[in-house]
């Protein structure tokens, strides 16, 4: 996505930038007849054409770019709750009740993860920069942010809205395990 | 009489008086504008210097060099001060000191209104910086998101001084939009129908449009929040029936225009100086206007762009983001027609045009990365992040500060009379923006490398100290840069030989005027025929310093006369005598900030005596104007008799309480609709039990909204035919006492922290409350007007004002009540 909206506004930006530096030349038309001329290129062709064209295609994208990253219902959607406060996250488990962590998120690899995110206190926000975008995490109200992490490992993730003094150090790790090891964790075998 | 007279005659008429006092009690536009742009760029210095310091702390890996607690409050007021107390009141500092030159008349419509703003606005942001040198200041970001700035995240002071500071000098932003508006519908130069307006006019109009419906969201947010802190009103916290994103929601419903509001009038500056830098006129004038027209009304539908991470429904985030996307259509057609409007000229490189193309290559790259974060998926990535920090940078800095630094080189030669002579500029133009530049551009990529905005350090292994350490070079240079501008102004003010009158050529009425320019503005009022009045006729400054226009005769009373005009036509219609230099102005600042600082400090018993006293000063002032006797046709020159504005069916007044009404029906709306949110979307709710409205409440509600809009018309149509108005003013009074009534029984039946439900029908309540006990002051005020011989047949304006108040008020009260009993009645 990045590498499409970067090309294409440098293109746009180049074009911009082009048109304004030979706006500059020397010769003049600044006469009545060329005024209508002027009117239909620059308002109608280039503000109107060129704009909606852009933006019509871009918004199409975007959407159907969100469409994709939507959380949609399957058979093997694991369903965890992280829960933000100032400052540490603490974790649940709906396939294991009771078991909780603090800083960490157990989570399997290869499967679809339902992160249940809320707060305790103040508005923080869950980000783990490389399985998915962010979501609030709100006093009150639930989000919901489906991640998938592809290989075990561990993944940073940051908390991402100001929270006070404790903000810049709020962060936590999300482990994927393989198979074997989520089945020992969830029976508590792992910690 | 000869030029030189009528000039000193003028002077002795307009100037304020002499001294620091003179500056303490002036009215005058000229005085007042600089009086602002003067605060604002010291704001600005303060804002930088903060800058300055988040850039040195973040320049290495893990500084020490601010703790978290203070860093906090470093960017917290960094944004808060350039937002508030640099960009807005610059611009309308500008616009209060040109504004009355473009449109050719010799002062704004209500000159010590905006003497009021100007003192609300130092003494609001006095009490910010207080806070800053103590150590005490907002710390929870610019857009102060509770619960974090609640009680339950900062217990302390901190947030109340923004919550009470910022409302404070939001009074100057709505007094100055009251005042714009006005001024450009009824304060022109004869002839000048509004397709005469000069372009910069126009953006204004839509500007001053956007503050009244765009602030009064942030106003009432405000409002609540800081009840919640003082009283325990739980407007926010989820546990008793609030929330936390009603806030987000009445913020951004501000913020988003807000970046409009800052954005035209940079782009009405830039629509002026472009034409007179290409030596031709602006291309598509109408297609101008009515794009900037549209941007203003579309801004209004975006504000949800800025909570795309905060889990709104799919469809809805689709909707604002092709609403923001479709945002950038109207800045794309202003942008091809400047571009255009060069083309067909023939474009000369002087420094405000050098100003106008940075802008132009700055703001297009904010524009884009715009666009890419109003894509959804985009956006969840980069919210937050240093990709933000720069976009919103860009657009600031290239779309508000470059236009701004182009129409300070631009009309430099107006303020001062002078050429400039040490090019001190030029230097400054590169390290501005070449630092400019140099901190921002890689902050994207930082961003994207996933730095969040607002964190104190950054680690020393993220891949990020390279371009911080960049950025926060490049700030430093920027720095010097605008120290240079500075430096380059004051010594070309005050020490560079005399100039041209119109150097660039410019087609404006501000150029027909001596430079720099006298208090009167214009010594006799011009004919306008065309957009580019100057262009028409050269010889139109003569002109007008020989008194061939209108008014060209200083009147013997001492008065300060201009003319008011038929709003779409331009056709002169009234004489208008404004008043005079007064103390009543910053007074009546004091007595308000009393009122701030009495809730800041909680020592309530000082709020309701120095509300007593505003009121108090809003009589005396308005007692000051009017006439006790009727006048004939008043000779204006040019053969023509006009007369007096106090015959005027709609005075000005009616008109600012209209505008004004304007915004007080926002803030209203805003508050029914914080009211259906926590209803639908608050979890907690429904409230545990409904307040039972019963027969009393609901049964005086509606006899007195009828007894009071029957006793104003009443009171109207006998003052209209020369009868006493004493029946209907009793009338008035009885439907008014009854409405306050039916409110106050909704006080007595709730308790106002139980529940969010609670707290909001006692706003609501206490809204139709007070605007009840307004209109009951004007009706009293009315009378008295009546009993000294103010008020007669031909002289019917006041009462008019007044009947608009008290109509609000009922209006308000049927539809305030209505929502606060619908529950219970449908239970
Ligand atoms: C003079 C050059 C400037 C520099 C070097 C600068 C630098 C910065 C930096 C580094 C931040 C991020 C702070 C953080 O997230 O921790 C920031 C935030 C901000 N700046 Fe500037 N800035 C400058 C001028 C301006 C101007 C002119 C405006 C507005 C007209 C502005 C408005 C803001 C706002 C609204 C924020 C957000 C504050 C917050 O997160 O609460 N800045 N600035
Ligand atoms: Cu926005």
């Amino acid at each position: 996505m990045w590498w499409v909206l970067l090309s294409g506004s440098a293109a746009i930006f180049l074009l911009v930038i082009t048109l304004l530096l030979f706006a500059f030349r020397r010769d003049a038309s600044d006469t009545p007849a060329a005024e209508a001329r002027h009117e239909r290129v620059w308002i109608w062709g280039l503000g109107f054409g060129f704009s909606i064209m852009v933006l019509a295609g871009l918004t199409v994208y975007g959407v159907l770019m969100g469409e994709r990253l939507l959380p949609r219902p399957g058979p093997d959607v694991v369903t965890v709750r992280a829960e933000g406060a100032q400052w540490v996250w603490r974790f649940s488990y709906a396939d294991a009740p009771g078991r909780a962590t603090e800083h960490i998120l157990h989570i399997p690899a290869g499967r679809p993860v339902d992160v249940e995110i809320t707060s305790t206190d103040v508005i923080h926000s869950f980000w783990v920069p490389r399985l998915a975008g962010k979501l609030d995490a709100i006093p009150g109200h639930v989000n919901v942010l489906r991640i998938e992490a592809e290989m075990p490992g561990d993944y940073a993730g940051v908390s991402a809205e100001f929270s006070g003094v404790g903000y810049t150090g709020h962060r936590f790790i999300v482990r994927a395990h393989n198979e074997a090891d989520w089945g020992a964790f969830l029976r508590g075998e792992v910690r | 009489m000869n030029a030189l007279r009528r000039h000193r005659a003028l002077e002795r008429i307009w100037s304020s008086r002499p001294g620091w006092r003179g500056k303490l009690t002036t009215v005058n536009n000229n005085d007042i504008g600089l009086m602002f742009l003067i605060a604002a760029t010291a704001f600005f210095v303060i804002g930088g210097i903060l800058a300055m310091l988040i850039r040195a702390q973040l320049a290495t890996p893990r500084s020490v060099f601010m703790g978290p607690d203070t860093y906090n409050q470093v960017f917290t007021m960094h944004g808060t001060i350039m937002m508030f107390l640099f960009a807005i009141p610059l611009f309308e500092g500008l616009t209060i000191y040109l504004l009355p030159k473009m449109l050719g008349t010799r002062d704004l419509a209500f000159p010590r209104l905006s003497a009021f703003g100007f003192w609300c606005y130092v003494f609001g942001g006095s009490l910010l910086i207080f806070a800053l040198l103590a150590g005490i200041a907002p710390d929870s970001g610019w857009f102060l998101y509770p619960p974090l700035s609640s009680t339950l995240g900062s217990p302390g002071i901190n947030p109340d001084f923004w919550l009470l500071g910022i409302t404070f000098v939001e009074i100057s932003a709505i007094s100055a939009a009251v005042e714009i508006v006005v001024t450009v519908l009824l304060y022109r130069a004869p002839g000048m129908s509004l397709d005469k307006l000069p372009i910069f006019a126009w953006y204004m109009l839509i500007v001053a449009v956007m503050i009244l419906t765009a602030f009064p969201p942030l106003i009432l947010g405000s409002i609540l929040l800081e009840l919640e802190r003082a009283f325990g009103m739980p407007f926010f916290q989820t546990e008793s029936g609030g929330d936390s994103l009603l806030w987000q929601h009445l913020f951004w419903l501000f913020g988003h225009p807000e970046v409009y509001i800052i954005f035209l009038p940079a782009a009405g500056v830039v629509s002026t100086i472009l034409p007179v830098m290409a030596r031709t006129k602006l291309l598509g004038y109408g297609w101008i206007v009515a794009a900037a027209a549209f941007l203003g009304v579309l801004s209004f539908g975006l504000w949800v762009h800025h909570m795309y991470t905060t889990g709104i429904p799919h469809m809805g985030l689709a909707f604002f983001s092709a609403a923001s996307t479709l945002v950038a259509l109207p800045t794309g057609i202003q942008i091809f027609a400047w571009i255009g409007t060069i083309w067909k000229g023939r474009p000369e490189m002087h420094l405000p045009m050098l100003w106008i193309v940075a802008f132009f290559a700055t703001f297009v790259i904010g524009g884009l990365t715009g666009v890419m974060v109003a894509m959804v998926p985009f956006d969840w990535q980069t919210h937050d992040t240093y990709f933000i920090v720069a976009h919103l940078h860009y657009v600031l800095i290239g779309g508000f500060v470059f236009p701004m630094l182009a129409a300070l080189y631009y009309w430099l030669p107006h303020f001062t009379g002078r050429k400039r002579y040490f090019k001190l500029g030029e230097t400054a133009f590169w390290l501005i923006v070449v630092g400019f530049h140099g901190t921002f551009l890689l902050l994207h990529w930082a961003g994207l490398l996933g730095m969040r905005r607002r964190i104190n350090s950054i680690e020393a292994s993220s891949g990020w100290e390279f371009v911080n350490l960049v950025a926060s070079i490049g700030g430093f240079v920027m720095a010097i840069g605008f120290t240079l501008v500075l430096i380059d102004v004051t010594v070309n003010a005050t020490v560079a030989v005399r100039g041209r009158r119109n150097p660039w050529g410019a087609g404006t009425l501000e150029w027909a005027i001596p430079a720099p320019s006298p208090s009167y503005n214009f010594a006799s009022i011009p004919e306008v025929r065309s957009r580019y009045p100057l262009h028409d006729d050269s010889d139109l400054p003569l002109r007008i310093a020989r008194g061939e226009g209108y008014l060209g005769t200083p009147p013997d009373s001492g008065l300060r006369q201009s003319l008011v005009v038929e709003v779409a036509s331009g056709r002169p219609n009234h004489l208008v005598i404004l008043p005079a230099n007064s103390a009543l102005p910053v007074v009546m600042a004091l007595a308000t900030g009393c009122f701030f600082v009495g809730m800041l400090i909680k020592t309530y018993w000082l709020v309701p005596l120095s509300a007593l006293g505003v009121a108090a000063l809003a009589v005396w002032w308005a007692w000051s104007l009017g006439s006790r006797a009727d006048h004939g046709l008043q000779d204006v020159g040019r053969g023509l008799a006009l007369p007096l504005a106090c015959h005027a069916a709609e005075p000005t007044g009616w008109w600012g309480s209209l505008f004004l009404l304007l915004a007080d029906g926002v803030l209203f709306g805003s508050l029914l609709f914080g009211y259906a949110f926590l209803w639908t979307v608050a979890p907690n709710w429904p409230p545990p039990s409904y307040l039972q409205p019963g027969l009393l409440g609901p049964a005086s509600a509606l006899g007195g909204a009828l007894l009071t809009l029957g006793g104003s018309r009443v009171a109207d149509q006998a003052l209209r035919r020369g009868r006493r108005p004493w029946l209907g003013f009793a009338l008035g009074f009885a439907g008014l006492a009854a409405i306050g009534a039916a409110a106050s029984t909704v006080l007595a039946g709730t308790t106002y922290d139980a529940h969010a439900y609670d707290a909001t029908l006692w706003v609501l309540a206490g809204y139709v409350l007070l605007h009840a006990a307004i209109a009951g002051l004007m009706l009293g005020f009315l009378a008295l007007r009546v009993r000294a011989g103010y008020i007669s047949a031909r002289r019917i304006g006041e009462v008019r004002v007044a009947r608009l108040w008290s109509d609000y008020a009922v209006a308000v009260a049927l539809v305030g009540l209505g929502a606060v009993w619908l529950p219970g009645v449908l239970e």
